[in-house]
């Protein structure tokens, strides 16, 4: 810009040297200001972040998705958003507590073992209802297993020790048949996102694995060809579907514009075609009395 | 069968098999160092991917993470560098499965020789050879190669990655290069069999000649075997050469064999001739003594007188008969001198003209040459008359006599046409005649004398002539 005026200048032949100067001066502290300005913007943005965990609850490998959903909850909230994700659930759990996190997207086994520090902002709503369930799969080559009691002495994949489909469901389940969750397996591990559950199920590494139902039906539609290997043997009840969740003493306006932003999602076009690649309805406002159900899950067993 | 075979055919057939013997050795070779490549190749990918996997390996060990483990030997197989069929295999130190990207065929926490056979054999093979640096194992019966290399951190192992590439990825390897040589082959062949082709009939065509010639030989008189064969320093140009020289041989043998047998045959005659015409000499000598001794003292009538000269004439000619057939040798003193020869040109020249035939005398000699003149004279009035009588009128005869370093040859020649060959060979028999008016002894009588001078006699066809030539040796100076 500076140097097309300067041009301009040029092209008017020459000037009295005091007054080009003086023009020059001025268009200088013009470019400085403008710098200053830019500055403090961005010092004011940085300040205006939020920053919201990820888990595998849901499929965070949809990376444009995920991109799409950034930008957008940037314009709702007129501000910077940041997506943090890690491999698992208990380093998200983990920063939010640290307040690191202004928000997160987490499994409602965390949530109700750290009820004490954390508060809901808002509940996915999956076919009409804020719950989902867990899936018992096995390989579809497998065609005898009816039970979990079938399993005893496979090889079995969790997804995570601290979600509530993809483990805390299961070890319910071995409970109460009877069985010490800590022995009934041959062996386990973990694949630390429902996904790889599925998908160390269906190529056989695992005799049978716990995932997210969402997730479960989820990729039915978008990796048809891995849900085909695999066979649902048992779902379990439903429970409330994983929060979003921050940290208890968030300041009010920032939980708000945050609750605005998801609840705002079925609301507007672009919102709901988001709500579409995550295969959800939407999102809403709920209380602690969603998750007792996992609350009694996690107490059965002793894990609280 | 390749024995019985015209080399026409088996050379180009030697030629086809080399090429083709000649490529299966290069296959064998080709194939052979390439799997030794393939198996180098193997080991070092597999070693490679061993490294670059290895501290992922450990920490999924150390942090007994069977997922991570699971996904980097899952990546680790997507990466295949075109070398398909590749399973890898993730074991504790006590030979269990701890991981494999084929979890169904080697389930986790299996133990390995459970797994089959095959995985039983190389658990033996791990129980036996224990190192802490990568090799390969192979045993002929297995399906795979398996490319062995502990998972080490700090010097210490705490697993084991197998690498099992399939061993029919060889296989497509194998074909690959066998159609190559079989291209390749092709290639020579089309070139190399014309080749041998044109070679075999180049190097067959002089021995197939050679061959038919020989099988003439026997069947046919050597005189009338002619071959142009190739002659030369290498071994068929010499067969060619002693073929030429063989046949020469056979001919002038046989040649002289024929001369031999005649020569003996007409001695024979000859003495029986001459001793029937003894017998014959004595008795008339007295017989005509006695019609003789009847004319002079005997009583005479016209009968007797006319049965008296009947037997006179007929005994007289059975004495010029007889006298002809003795040929005796009448020595005379005088040799033979160029006017001898001279006057039988005059004596022949009345009955030439009588027929209007022409005679080209040539009389080559200057002197005196020591040869008895009688027989010689003799010689030379009956092979020239003889010449003019088989002459048709207007024909010519052709005479020459010349001295030669040991010998008198004489020459005659008349254009009476070719005389058969049989003919030829009975030529100096007695009583044998073509002259209705001769006695048929002229030409035995001729032979008789030129035997008794030591001399040789000879008669040939020479385009459209008949030449009679004899040789007869000079006396040596006493």
């Amino acid at each position: 810009m500076i140097l097309s005026t300067k041009a301009r200048f040029d092209l008017h032949g020459p000037k009295p040297f005091l007054k080009v100067k003086l023009i020059y001066a001025a268009l200088i502290s013009v470019f400085y200001a403008l710098c200053l300005f830019s500055f403090s913007t961005i010092a004011i943005a940085s300040h205006d972040t939020y920053r919201i965990g990820l888990t595998p609850v849901f499929l965070h490998d949809q990376s444009s998705a995920l991109k799409q959903w950034q930008s957008y909850l940037e314009r709702q909230l007129d501000a910077k958003v940041e997506f943090v994700q890690r491999d698992t659930y208990g380093e998200i759990t983990d920063l939010l507590l640290g307040r690191h996190l202004d928000a997160a997207w987490i499994c409602g086994f965390p949530y109700v073992r750290h009820n004490i520090s954390l508060q809901l902002v808002a509940v996915p709503v999956y076919e009409g209802e804020p719950l989902y369930q867990s899936y018992l799969i096995v390989p579809n080559s497998d065609n005898k297993t009816r039970d979990i009691s079938d399993l005893k002495g496979k090889v079995f994949a969790y997804s995570d020790p601290d979600s509530n489909s993809g483990y805390l469901v299961a070890q319910v389940a071995i409970t109460s048949k009877g069985f010490d969750p800590k022995h009934f397996f041959q062996r386990t591990f973990f694949a630390w996102s429902h996904r790889d559950v599925i998908e160390a199920v269906a190529v056989e590494l695992a005799q049978g694995g716990a995932v997210d139902g969402y997730v479960w039906e989820t990729l039915k539609t978008i990796d048809p060809s891995l849900i085909k290997r695999t066979r649902v043997v048992m779902k379990s009840k439903k429970f409330g579907f994983p929060p979003i969740a921050t940290y208890l003493g968030i300041k009010p306006e920032r939980l708000n514009k945050l609750q605005k932003a998801f609840l705002s999602m079925s609301s507007d076009s672009e919102g709901q075609l988001l709500l579409q690649r995550l295969n959800l309805d939407g999102f809403m406002v709920s209380d602690d009395r969603l998750y007792f159900d996992i609350l009694a899950a996690a107490n059965s067993i002793g894990e609280d | 069968m390749l024995g019985q075979m015209s080399y026409r055919y088996k050379v180009p057939l030697v030629m086809v098999f080399t090429i083709i013997f000649t490529g299966l050795i290069v296959t064998v070779i080709m194939t052979w160092r390439t799997v030794e490549d393939l198996r180098d190749e193997l080991f070092h990918n597999a070693i490679k991917v061993g490294t670059v996997i290895n501290d992922t390996l450990v920490s999924a060990l150390k942090q007994d993470n069977v997922w991570l483990a699971y996904q980097t030997l899952e990546n680790a197989s997507a990466q295949n560098d075109g070398l398909d069929e590749r399973v890898f295999i993730m074991l504790t130190n006590d030979y269990t499965v701890y991981a494999s990207d084929h979890p169904k065929l080697f389930p986790l926490n299996s133990e390995l020789r459970s797994v089959n056979a095959e995985m039983a054999r190389l658990e033996a093979h791990f129980l036996k050879f224990n190192s802490l640096e990568p090799y390969t194992y192979e045993h002929p019966s297995n399906l795979r190669i398996y490319i062995v290399s502990p998972i080490i951190d700090d010097g210490v192992a705490l697993g084991t990655l197998i690498v099992g590439y399939s061993r029919s990825i060889l296989l497509p390897r194998f074909y690959a290069i066998v159609k190559r040589v079989i291209f390749a082959l092709l290639a020579v062949m089309l070139i190399l069999v014309p080749l041998g082709a044109y070679m075999g009939k180049r190097m067959a065509k002089p021995l197939t000649k050679l061959a038919h010639c020989l099988s003439r030989v026997g069947k046919e008189p050597p005189g009338k075997i002619s071959c142009s064969l190739h002659e030369g320093d290498d071994e068929v140009g010499q067969l060619g050469v002693n073929f030429r020289n063989m046949i020469k041989e056979l001919a002038e043998k046989e040649s002289l064999e024929k001369k031999m047998v005649e020569s003996e045959r007409l001695a024979a005659v000859g003495r029986l001739a001459a001793g029937v015409a003894h017998e014959i000499n004595n008795p008339l000598g007295g017989m005509l003594n006695s019609i003789n001794t009847f004319k002079h003292h005997g009583s005479s009538n016209d009968i007797s007188d006319s049965t008296m000269s009947l037997l006179e004439r007929g005994l007289c000619q059975i004495r010029e008969t007889v006298s002809a057939l003795l040929v005796e040798a009448r020595v005379e003193g005088h040799p033979l001198t160029p006017q001898d020869v001279d006057d039988i040109y005059t004596l022949i020249q009345s009955d030439a003209r009588l027929r209007t035939i022409n005679i080209e005398w040539q009389n080559n000699l200057h002197e005196t040459v020591a040869i008895p003149s009688t027989q010689t004279r003799q010689i030379l009035i009956n092979l020239s008359m003889n010449a003019v009588q088989a002459s048709e009128e207007g024909g010519s005869v052709w005479c020459y006599i010349n001295r030669e370093q040991n010998d008198l040859r004489i020459n005659i020649e008349n254009d009476s046409g070719h005389i058969d060959e049989n003919r030829i060979s009975n030529m100096f028999e007695p009583l044998v005649h073509d002259n209705p008016n001769g006695h048929g002894l002229g030409l035995w009588v001729t032979y008789q004398l030129v035997r008794q001078l030591n001399g040789e006699i000879d008669v040939k066809n020479d385009t459209g002539r008949t030449i009679f030539s004899v040789s007869l040796p000079l006396e040596r100076a006493a």
